[in-house]
Parts: structure tokens; C-alpha cells; sequence
């Protein structure tokens, strides 16, 4: 809402010295969200006088005609003869008063304005456009004031044209909405400065039996009042004045004709939204109600909308004319020729113009006001306002008659106890402050069923600490006690609100889970992974891209209806593409040798039906069973951790050669994970996309009960799938699940640290290529026993020594006893035992032997 | 010379004669003092402090005298050979020492040489912040909440009183998930939730009274991604239930919250404002942490962090609705709570001066790297 200073003024005596700023300031502490205070008439200085042309002589041989004017300036240049002015327009006539910038204005822009030969003339200062003095875009021609203008040659132009005005723009909130007016801000106003309101919607209408014409409300709850009053006679021709223009352009509207202007002028004014209809297409009484299925109507934009059965209409016996309260239709418009003219104001439900305006996705300033709710007593005094403004501008009859239809909601009643706003802020306000806001707020107070005169001090009788509160009718925001106590500590000041230190029960810290998830995510940027968080956004051709079977689970992604991007509607079911996207992205930067992790959410779509979940009642609490209802209809989202990366894990130095990073990393980046839990990971080869056929683990932990849990895969990524990211050749990656680890996470324990010495022997096994070392391990760790205190595989060798297709595994064993010296007995029986397990499991030969 | 002797006078036996003790002595001395390296020490050594040494063949002699001349005889000569031994080890300790000096030198590397042989993680400064941020209250005694991302609108809006038609529903640019069961894009009563205020709803279900948590997240709004919005960040929700709780307490906590991230004797400011979920709202304002006001109308003087307001805007709060309670299941007659909302990559942003969106999603290594492990 843009609010003219000027405007405010009319209906608050703020003393001429208070800065915009300062008010802007009270309002902010009054919670209206005061955004910017603009000086409109910034950068301008005078003379810049009214005008009249007495003559012009228009200029021939140039590209356009050039008028040579001779303007009556009263005495503002101090002769009080005609100044001699060149114009370049041609809107006005001899006996026209127009807008005259004497040498030495300065305008809007720092535009300086002298007295110059042009032309061949000598220009005495310039006759200005709407653009030139900052009032609009208009660049058409001159501002030609219309008849009727109170001011005389040589008065000065600034006051009379607003120019010199500040306006504040307010960003209102829903429960606001009687602030989308000058009347709502200025009653604001005019408490923040303990000034009498003059209440610009206190005109006295009359009240008669006598309709102006004929309607009816059909339906409950749609229209709480409905109004009409007529006015014929009225010049179409008649132009709106100029303080009516520069105040609707201050507000942000444009002007358009007399007749729409004074409906939009009435409801920045007043808050209440007005209809004006040329009345003589309309045929028959008016009928407000909901729409039927069917129904259309061609609406002022030139949109044929279907209606909605929700929609309330405007009807008449042609059918709907109105879609009520966001939209006329077109034929029934007031036009440039409409001299008879009904006017329209209404108090319609809420919600229903909120669903409409949505649904057929008009939003305008009166379904704004609308649904946030206008004051339900207001229609008579807007709709009298506007067709009282028709006659004297426009020269207008009004009509006699009102059309005044009432249904109106039983006014809410609050009990609200005196000390409740204290208790609420933390602080004792005495009562008297209580019923003091109450009163500025508008509100009526009973106590006992009195009504209490707020007008004096009131001293509160004992026992009376409960009052019930009537909030006023523009205050349909007010429902609650603390609705009631935010208006009393709003007026008492928040700065007033004192600050008590909280007084937590002992907590338990974070959980478990939460801690381990923090671990992970140091571990893995201590192993040099950097996290990145990606946008959960994908394309379907990022799953393409991954080469996923199409009967891949990831490829069950859910959708969004109104998505960021067009190219990524799908929610991701695992988190590689928004990592591959970043390590490209990175690599395009000119890190080639990137390593990222994410850990984040993936949302999975269910492979069964879905059930939309349950609108559970607010009234109370959900039942278990609603709970449960709830939470079946909401998808899995497990949290997941992942890596990527590419280029070189360490690159070549002084110190060698440069380590790639590769599918060993991927994998080594799980056994990271894992071991912060206290777990470990089994590694086992697998063919799973998007991974290389021969270069991916399936990575398992294994639960107390015994059982093997998939949690992911890791490895060098698929050359095509690298190539379709544009990656770095050999870009590994991993993805599990944190869930299982979470689960399953070990509480550390202390180990027996034995001081007996240890024993040291080496193995080297000669096994098939395809044996997995991670067999060869098992085995040779089974067969050890207890002994072995730690077993390490410190080459792997495949080569001419010991035949095609074979490789040898050599383990460096370590054996330790916890309470005695080992014998060289004990030990080579251990390792014998050790290199008997791992032949009997993988065929294993010993090397050498 | 006459008749053998009986007596037998140990001044007559040469080497044992004092003159000639201290002379094979000094002569020792001498030597060891000359070493100049341990190889020549090692020859002083052998001959003067050797089987064969004078003082060694010496002291052989000693038993030949009688016994009353033996005692003063062994103490000269063991004397003698004391002092050779101590000057032995004394040199040889300097010897040793000048040559491990020389072979150290000799192993000198060049210690400026760089060792950026693993280049080092970081973990992404928004998950550091909301961390930080979170346990300042963990710290109070809060607990941290937590709450799926794809969220029902019932715990997205309806419990927060925000009805189906309610403005500021439509207010908050909501991402809805498709029905996974229609054919074409339809609404299906889920959305990306636009805050983290339903974990309050959750919490408030989930826990026993008295309720005091704070919920880091993820949240969604569909904006366009610019230096200062993203569709998708990060708040920090915060929220108390239990008897008797008003503003007082809540700014009670956000004070605490701002001294402890920001640094002690920062003034708040409360602003009044409006949320559907709490009742009164506010606006919370914190002094400029870097000029603490000292740039308000000093152009000479501008502070980039506040834009020379003096404060610097931190969030929402308030006190949460009773609608909010009783959709909850909470008796409002005997438990009233409040709650705020504090944007994580605003945070940041003021906070270690990140200038731009951009950097904070793009995943760019030098974004994160430059704030490490933790903040
Ligand atoms: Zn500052």
C-alpha cells in the first residue's frame, strides 16, 4: 500500500514538523512493515508557476510544428507581463492554464531550466509535461490542467499539484487488511501520535426503503452486505482533477477516466472495493450467487472464463455479469460514452475470492482487500462516498434510492482476562493500559454486560479482571485473546518487552545419530572430500545418463507440479547426478582434481498406490490413527551419503608421483563412513549401473542377528556414464545409505592392550585372478583364531613367477597372546592354521612352497 | 755397587718414580688435547692410556715394591690415570660432538619445500553454521528436531493456521509435489515444505511437555536463484513449549543466541509482524555487530555488513498460536510456548561476508574450502 503524506493529513493533524521518517518509524513500531518513505518532489526547486496561454504562433519550416506561446504568469516573473515560451506540443489551446517552469526552476532530475534562444525565439522557460515534472510516464504532450482547477495565474504549481509529497510504502500482512487503505494507516497514525482520527467513512448516508435497484443474495456465507446506488446525468467527458491524478499515481494507479477513477480513489481512500456498471446494460435485478457448472463469461481483459461452481457471481437476467469481487464482465462496463452509472460495494466471503482469484489467476487491488477481509460495516458510507464524488466531479444525480441487502455474521465476541496480554508478553501491564488499546484499536468493551466508556481514564472495578471485547468491524482478524494481546503489546511498545533468560529442562545433547552424522562428515573432509550441497532438482536424462535399466528403482521418482526449472522436475532418487553435475562443474573451473561429498535426502516414489494424505481437523489434536494415516502417505526419504571424484588424489611432487584417484578411493570412502560407526564394511564385486562392469562393490554391513544389509555400491564410474557427465577419464564414486549405518552403530568399547610382545609373520598365497582378496582375507583371519592380533595384504603381484591368471597375496600376520610370551610353536601352528583356511576356502598355494 | 741388597728402595725403581709419573702424564695429556678427530683420539688412546701405555706398564710394577712403599706408589700412578681417563672422555665428547654436528649439517634438507601432497576436505560452511547455530541452544538444553522434506501440507500449513484459503498459503511460493498416481501433474497434498516450522508440529507430537528444541533444515520456496535467493536453504527453527512462556522468554533466547554467535552486548530489537503460526509476531533486529551502530547517517563511514542501518535483520518469532497448540493436542489453558525462525545462508552471509548465492549451491571447492572443517 502507497501512502501519499498529503492524503494521510486530510484525516490526521500530524504537526507540519514531523519528518516522513520519523512517522515511518512510529508505524514500523506499530507493525505496519513501512518498506521505503519516497520523497516524490525530490531534486525539484521553483519558480514553477501556473499559467495561462493567451496566444500561441506556431513556427513553420521545422520538423514538427513549434509553438510560440505568449503565457500569463500573474506576477511570479516579477513584470506581470506575458512570458514569451516555445513549446514543441500541440494538446492545448489559447485560454488553456498549463504548468510553467520560469529560469532558475530546477526540475525533478536536475533538469535547470533557463531562458534560451531556440528556434530563432528566445524561450522565456518551458511549459512542462506529466514526465517533465516527475508525475508519470505521459510524455503525450503538456499537462494541460483541466477547467475548473482552483488555482490563478502565477500560483505557485508545487502544492497544487502534489509535487512537493512523500509517499511510504507499506508491505501490509494478511491479518492487515484494513491497512490497504489511507483510513486504516491514518487511524494507525493517528494513534501512534495520541491525535484525534477524523474517520473519512463517516458520511452520512441515508438509510431508505427505496432501492436503487432491484437484488437479492442467493446462498449462505458468500455476501455479508450488498449495496447499490445509482447516479445518471453524469459527463462522461468530465476529467478527473488533477489532485485526484497525482494522488492515484503517488498510490501506484494509473489514471483512466473520471467514473474509474473515483472507484479506485474511494477504495485506496476507504479500503472498500467498488463496481461501477453503465447501468443501462443491465437487464433486470441483480442476483449474487455461486456459479453452475458451465457457466462462462467473458470477462474486461477479453478472457472467456469457465466458471467454477465456488466462484460467486454477479448475476442479471442475461446471466453472470460479474465474477463478484475479482472481475466485471465486458459487456456491462462503464465506457466513455456511460452516463447513467450503478455503483457497486459488497462485503463478500473471504475465502471464496481468494480460491477465485487463484484459480482464475486475477489478482488485482480488489481481490486483495477482499480476502484479506474489508470492514463489514463499510459499504454504505463507500458506496455513498463514490456516487457523492460522480456528482461533484462529474455532474452527476445521484439517486435517491439504496439498495442495502444484509447478512451479516454475528459480531465476534472475545473473553479475554485483563492480564492475559501481560502474561502473553512477560510483563504486568496495569488494566487501564489494556483497555486503553482496546478503545485505540476501535473495539468495544463489556463488562458485566455493560458496555464500558472508554472516552476517560477507566479505573476497573474489583473483580472484574474479565471483559468481553467486540473487535471492530475492519478488524476481522481478531478472534483470540492473543489476537487481543498482540494489539495491546504492539501499542504498549515491544521495546518495552524485557528479556528472561530460558530456563530449559536438561537436555541430552544430540543423539546419537545426529552426532554420527557430523563425524562422518569431518571424516570424510579430513580424508579431503569437499561437501557441496546440491539442489535435489533432476531431469529425467540425468537417470538416462546414469545408464539406469528402466525398471530401475531410482528411476520411480516423484514429480513436482510447478517445478524450478522445466528441465528438472523430478525429485532425485539418489544423490550422483547433483554430485557429477558439481565435479564437472569443478572441472570446468579448473579443478580437474576434485573430490565432493553430499549427504542429504533422497525421496523415494512407492512402488504401491498413493493414498493423498488425510486434511486432518486443527480443532485438536491428530489421533494415533490419523498420525499413522499421515505418515503412510508421505514418501521414504533416506538420508544418504555420497562421494565423487576425479583427476589426481595426490598429485605429483618432490615426493614422487602423482596418486589418481580412482575406484580404491570410492570404496575406501565408505570404509570412512562405516568406521565412525564403529562398523565394518564388506566389499564384494557387482554389476550395478551407473558403475563400470568390472570396477564396482555392492557394500554390505552385517546386523548382530547375522544378517547382510546392501547399503550401497562404490567404484570407478561406467566410461559412457563419465562421458555423458563430462568428466574427468576414471571418475570414481560411492553412495550409501546412512539410515542402516545409523542403525546399526557400535558404542565403542576398550580393547585389552596387551604389553606382551608380538610376533611377525609374512604369507604370500598364490590364488586364481578372480578370487576376491576379501575371501582370501576372511579365510586366513578365521583360521588364525585369536592370536592374530592384525592382518594386513602389503603386495598383490600377478606376473610370469607364477603363471597366468593367477595372483599372489602377501599378508603381513601379527601375532600377540594377551597374558604370556608366544612360543615359535604357538605362532607357526597359527599361521599354518591361517594358510590351511585360506586353502581350503580359495584354493589358496602358498608361494614358494 | 755392592752386596745384594735386602732393602729395596722404590725410588730406584724408574717408572714408579714420581718425575717420571707426572712426566708420562703430561705427556697423555698432551696428546689428548691434540686429537683433532676421533681417529687420533683413538690413537692417544692406545698409547697413552693402552695395556702398553707407560702408566699401565707402570702400575705392573707396583707389586714389586714392599708393601709399605705400594700404597703411595698406586696412588700417584692411579691418579695419574684418572686424570688421562677423564680428559679421554672429555675429548671425546667434544670430538663427537663437532662430528655429529658436521654430519647433521650435512643432512639439511630445504624445509620451504611445500607438502601439498593430500589436498584437505572442507565441509560446506551452511552445514557448519546451522551447526554452530544449533548447539548454541543445545548448549541451553535444547534438543534438535527433525522432519522429512517432503512434507504434508496438513504439517506444512494446516497445522500452523494456515487453512486451505488462507493468504499468506499462497504467500509462500510453495513447490507441490505431483501425485505419483495421476497421468498429468496434479496436486497431492504434498509439498517441498516452505519452512521449518511443521517440525514444530512434530516435535510438539513426538515429545512429551515440556517441549524445547531446535530443528535445522532444509526448505524450499519456488524463487528465482539470484545473489540473494535460492529455491532451496536453510533455517533454524527454534521453539519452546511449557507453563507459563511468553515474548519475555523468547527474547530471552535470542538474546542468548546473539551474544553467543555474534559476540556479547549486542542490543535486540523486537518489530511487531505477522505469521499465521504465532501470535504476537515479530521481527527480530540485531545491533550491527561490526560498528554497532557507529555508521547510522555517517556516509563517511559506511558499513557494508548492516548498509549502514544499525541493524541487521535476523528473523520471525513470536509466540506460538494456541490454534497451533491445539492442532497439536496441547491444553492451551495450561501451556503456551514461542518460536523463531532464523535463515541459515542469511546468516552466513552477514555473518563471513558471502556475497552471493551463487557461490553458497554451486558446489564450487573454493567456496567451502575456505571455511574448513568447522566455524
Ligand atoms: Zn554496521
Amino acid at each position: 500500500m502507497r501512502v501519499p503524506l498529503s492524503w494521510l493529513r486530510e484525516y490526521v493533524d500530524l504537526p507540519a514538523e514531523v519528518p516522513a521518517r520519523e512517522l515511518a518509524a512510529k508505524l514500523v513500531a506499530a507493525g505496519l512493515e513501512v518498506e521505503t518513505v519516497e520523497e516524490s518532489g525530490a531534486g525539484l526547486s521553483g519558480p514553477l508557476v501556473v499559467g495561462e496561454v493567451l496566444a500561441f504562433e506556431v513556427l513553420e519550416g521545422f520538423k514538427k510544428p513549434i509553438r510560440y506561446c505568449r503565457v500569463d504568469v500573474g506576477k511570479a516573473n516579477g513584470s506581470g507581463e506575458p512570458q514569451n515560451i516555445i513549446c514543441g506540443a500541440a494538446n492545448f489551446e489559447a485560454g488553456d492554464r498549463v504548468v510553467v517552469a520560469l529560469p532558475g526552476t530546477v526540475l525533478p532530475g536536475g533538469f535547470a531550466i533557463g531562458a534560451r534562444k531556440t528556434y530563432g525565439k528566445m524561450s522565456e522557460g518551458m511549459i512542462c509535461s506529466v514526465a517533465e515534472l516527475g508525475m508519470g510516464e505521459d510524455h503525450s504532450g503538456i499537462l494541460v490542467l483541466p477547467q475548473g482547477t482552483p488555482a490563478q495565474p502565477g500560483d505557485d504549481a508545487v502544492p497544487l499539484l502534489g509535487l512537493d509529497d512523500h509517499v511510504l510504502d507499506i508491505a501490509v500482512t494478511p491479518d492487515r487488511g484494513y491497512a490497504l487503505s489511507i483510513r486504516g494507516v491514518a487511524r494507525e497514525a493517528a494513534t501512534a501520535y495520541g491525535l484525534p482520527f477524523r474517520d473519512p467513512a463517516a458520511i452520512e448516508a441515508p438509510d431508505t426503503a427505496e432501492g436503487s435497484w432491484p437484488a437479492a443474495v442467493e446462498g449462505e456465507g458468500i455476501c455479508h452486505r450488498y449495496v447499490l446506488r445509482g447516479v445518471t446525468g453524469f459527463d462522461p467527458a468530465a476529467p478527473t482533477p488533477v489532485w485526484m491524478r497525482r494522488r492515484l499515481e503517488l498510490a501506484g494507479m494509473r489514471s483512466i477516466s473520471l467514473a474509474v477513477d473515483i472507484t479506485n480513489y474511494v477504495m485506496l481512500e476507504l479500503g472498500q472495493p467498488l463496481h461501477a456498471w453503465d447501468r443501462t446494460t443491465l437487464r433486470g435485478p441483480l442476483v449474487v450467487r455461486l456459479a453452475r457448472e458451465g457457466e462462462r463469461l467473458e470477462t474486461l481483459d477479453h478472457v472467456e472464463r469457465r466458471l467454477d461452481p465456488d466462484d460467486i457471481l454477479i448475476t442479471d437476467d442475461s446471466g453472470p455479469i460479474n465474477i463478484a469481487g475479482v472481475m466485471g464482465g465486458l459487456t456491462t462496463e462503464i465506457g466513455d460514452t456511460s452516463t447513467d452509472i450503478l455503483i457497486e460495494a459488497a462485503h463478500f466471503a473471504e475465502t471464496h475470492i481468494a480460491r477465485t482469484a487463484r484459480r482464475h489467476r486475477l489478482n488485482s487491488e480488489a481481490s486483495r482487500r477482499f480476502e484479506r477481509g474489508v470492514d463489514s460495516a463499510l459499504q454504505l458510507a463507500a458506496a455513498t462516498r463514490a456516487v457523492e464524488l460522480l456528482a461533484e466531479l462529474g455532474g452527476a444525480r445521484i439517486d435517491p434510492g439504496v439498495t442495502h441487502v444484509r447478512r451479516e455474521r454475528p459480531a465476534p465476541a472475545i473473553e479475554l482476562r485483563l492480564d492475559h496480554p501481560g502474561k502473553v508478553a512477560g510483563i504486568d501491564y496495569p488494566h487501564g493500559a489494556v483497555l486503553e488499546a482496546l478503545r485505540d484499536i476501535g473495539a468495544t468493551v463489556r463488562a458485566g454486560g455493560r458496555v464500558l466508556d472508554l472516552s476517560e481514564p477507566y479505573t476497573v472495578e474489583t473483580g472484574t479482571d474479565t471483559v468481553t471485547v467486540e473487535p471492530p468491524t475492519w478488524r476481522p482478524d481478531l478472534t483470540e485473546p492473543n489476537d487481543l494481546a498482540e494489539e495491546v503489546i504492539r501499542l504498549e511498545g515491544y521495546e518495552s518487552i524485557p528479556a528472561r533468560a530460558p530456563q530449559a529442562p536438561a537436555g541430552h545433547g544430540l543423539t546419537r545419530a545426529q552426532r554420527l552424522r557430523r563425524r562422518v562428515g569431518r571424516a570424510l573432509a579430513a580424508d579431503g572430500y569437499t561437501e557441496v550441497l546440491n539442489f535435489p532438482f533432476t531431469a529425467a536424462r540425468a537417470y538416462d545418463d546414469l545408464r539406469l535399466p528402466d525398471d530401475d528403482p531410482r528411476r520411480r521418482t516423484l514429480r513436482l507440479v510447478n517445478p524450478f526449472s522445466d528441465d528438472t522436475p523430478l525429485l532425485r532418487t539418489t544423490l550422483l547426478p547433483g554430485l557429477l553435475d558439481a565435479l564437472a562443474r569443478n572441472a570446468g573451473r579448473g579443478f580437474p582434481d576434485a573430490a565432493l561429498y553430499e549427504t542429504g535426502l533422497v525421496y523415494l516414489r512407492g512402488e504401491g498406490g498413493f493414498a493423498p494424505p488425510p486434511r486432518l481437523s486443527v480443532d485438536r489434536g491428530p489421533s494415533p490413527e490419523e498420525l499413522a494415516e499421515l505418515a503412510a502417505s508421505i514418501p521414504e526419504q533416506p538420508r544418504r551419503v555420497a562421494v565423487a571424484l576425479s583427476g589426481q588424489r595426490e598429485p605429483a611432487g618432490w615426493w614422487g608421483p602423482a596418486q589418481p584417484a580412482g575406484w580404491a578411493d570410492a570404496i575406501e570412502a565408505a570404509r570412512t563412513v562405516v568406521r565412525e560407526a564403529g562398523l565394518e564394511l564388506t566389499a564384494e564385486a557387482a554389476r550395478h549401473a551407473p558403475w563400470h562392469p568390472g570396477r564396482c562393490a555392492a557394500l554390505h554391513l552385517t546386523a548382530p542377528d547375522g544378517e547382510r544389509i546392501l547399503i550401497g555400491h562404490a567404484g570407478e564410474l561406467h566410461p559412457r556414464v563419465v562421458a555423458a557427465y563430462g568428466l574427468p577419464e576414471r571418475t570414481a564414486a560411492m553412495e550409501i545409505d546412512l539410515d542402516p549405518v545409523e542403525r546399526l552403530a557400535q558404542e565403542p568399547t576398550a580393547p585389552g592392550v596387551s604389553t606382551f610382545p608380538a610376533a611377525y609373520q609374512d604369507v604370500a598365497l598364490v590364488v586364481p585372478a578372480a578370487t576376491p582378496a576379501q575371501d582370501v582375507q576372511d579365510a586366513l583371519r578365521a583360521g588364525a583364531g585369536e592370536l592374530l592380533e592384525s592382518l594386513r595384504l602389503f603386495d598383490v603381484y600377478q606376473g610370469d613367477q607364477i603363471g597366468a591368471d593367477r595372483k599372489s597375496l602377501a599378508y603381513a600376520l601379527r601375532f600377540r597372546a594377551p597374558d604370556r610370551t608366544l612360543t615359535t610353536d604357538e605362532i607357526t601352528t597359527a599361521r599354518d592354521a591361517a594358510v590351511t583356511a585360506a586353502t581350503e576356502r580359495t584354493g589358496a598355494v602358498l608361494r614358494g612352497a | 755397587m755392592s752386596a745384594p741388597n735386602t732393602s729395596f728402595d722404590p725410588v730406584e725403581v724408574t717408572p714408579l718414580h714420581a718425575d717420571e709419573v707426572a712426566r708420562a702424564r703430561d705427556e697423555a695429556l698432551a696428546a689428548i688435547a691434540a686429537a683433532g678427530s676421533l681417529d687420533e683420539l683413538k690413537a692417544a688412546r692406545l698409547a697413552h692410556a693402552g695395556d702398553r701405555s707407560p702408566l699401565a706398564l707402570a702400575n705392573r710394577e707396583i707389586g714389586a715394591l714392599p708393601p709399605a712403599a705400594r700404597a703411595e706408589a698406586g696412588k700417584r700412578v692411579g691418579g695419574a690415570r684418572r686424570e688421562i681417563s677423564e680428559a679421554l672422555k672429555a675429548r671425546q665428547e667434544v670430538l663427537e660432538a663437532e662430528r655429529d654436528e658436521r654430519v647433521l649439517v650435512e643432512e639439511a634438507v630445504d624445509v620451504t619445500l611445500p607438502y601439498d601432497r593430500r589436498p584437505r576436505g572442507a565441509r560446506h560452511p551452511i552445514t557448519t553454521v546451522a551447526e554452530r547455530m544449533a548447539d548454541i541452544f543445545v548448549a541451553m538444553g535444547f534438543e534438535v528436531a527433525e522432519g522429512p522434506e517432503v512434507e504434508a501440507e496438513w504439517f506444512n500449513f494446516d497445522a500452523l493456521n494456515m487453512p486451505p484459503d488462507h493468504p499468506a498459503r499462497s504467500m509462500q511460493d510453495t513447490f507441490f509435489v505431483a501425485d505419483p498416481s495421476a497421468p498429468e501433474p496434479r496436486e497431492s497434498g504434498l509439498v517441498l515444505r516452505t519452512h521449518t516450522s511443521p517440525v514444530q508440529a512434530r516435535a510438539l507430537l513426538g515429545r512429551e511437555l515440556p517441549v524445547y528444541v531446535v530443528a535445522p533444515g532444509r526448505t524450499f520456496r519456488s524463487d528465482e536463484l539470484d545473489a540473494t535467493h535460492s529455491p532451496v536453504f536453510h533455517q533454524l527453527e527454534g521453539m519452546a513449549v511449557d507453563r507459563g512462556l511468553g515474548l519475555a522468554d523468547l527474547r530471552g533466547a535470542i538474546d542468548a543466541f546473539v551474544s553467543e554467535m555474534f559476540g556479547s552486548g549486542l542490543r535486540t530489537r523486537f518489530r511487531p509482524s505477522y505469521f499465521p503460526f504465532t501470535e504476537p509476531s515479530a521481527e527480530v533486529d540485531m545491533e550491527c555487530f561490526v560498528c554497532r551502530g557507529a555508521s547510522v547517517g555517517r556516509p563517511d563511514r559506511p558499513c557494508r555488513t548492516c548498509g549502514s542501518e544499525g541493524w541487521i535483520e535476523i528473523g520471525g518469532c513470536g509466540v506460538i498460536n494456541p490454534r497451533v497448540l491445539r492442532a497439536c493436542g496441547v491444553d492451551t489453558d495450561t501451556y503456551s510456548g514461542w518460536a523463531f525462525g532464523i535463515g541459515v545462508e542469511r546468516t552466513l552471509m552477514f555473518a563471513h561476508g558471502a556475497q552471493d548465492m551463487h557461490d553458497i549451491v554451486e558446489g564450487d571447492v573454493r567456496f567451502a574450502s575456505a571455511f574448513g572443517m568447522e566455524i
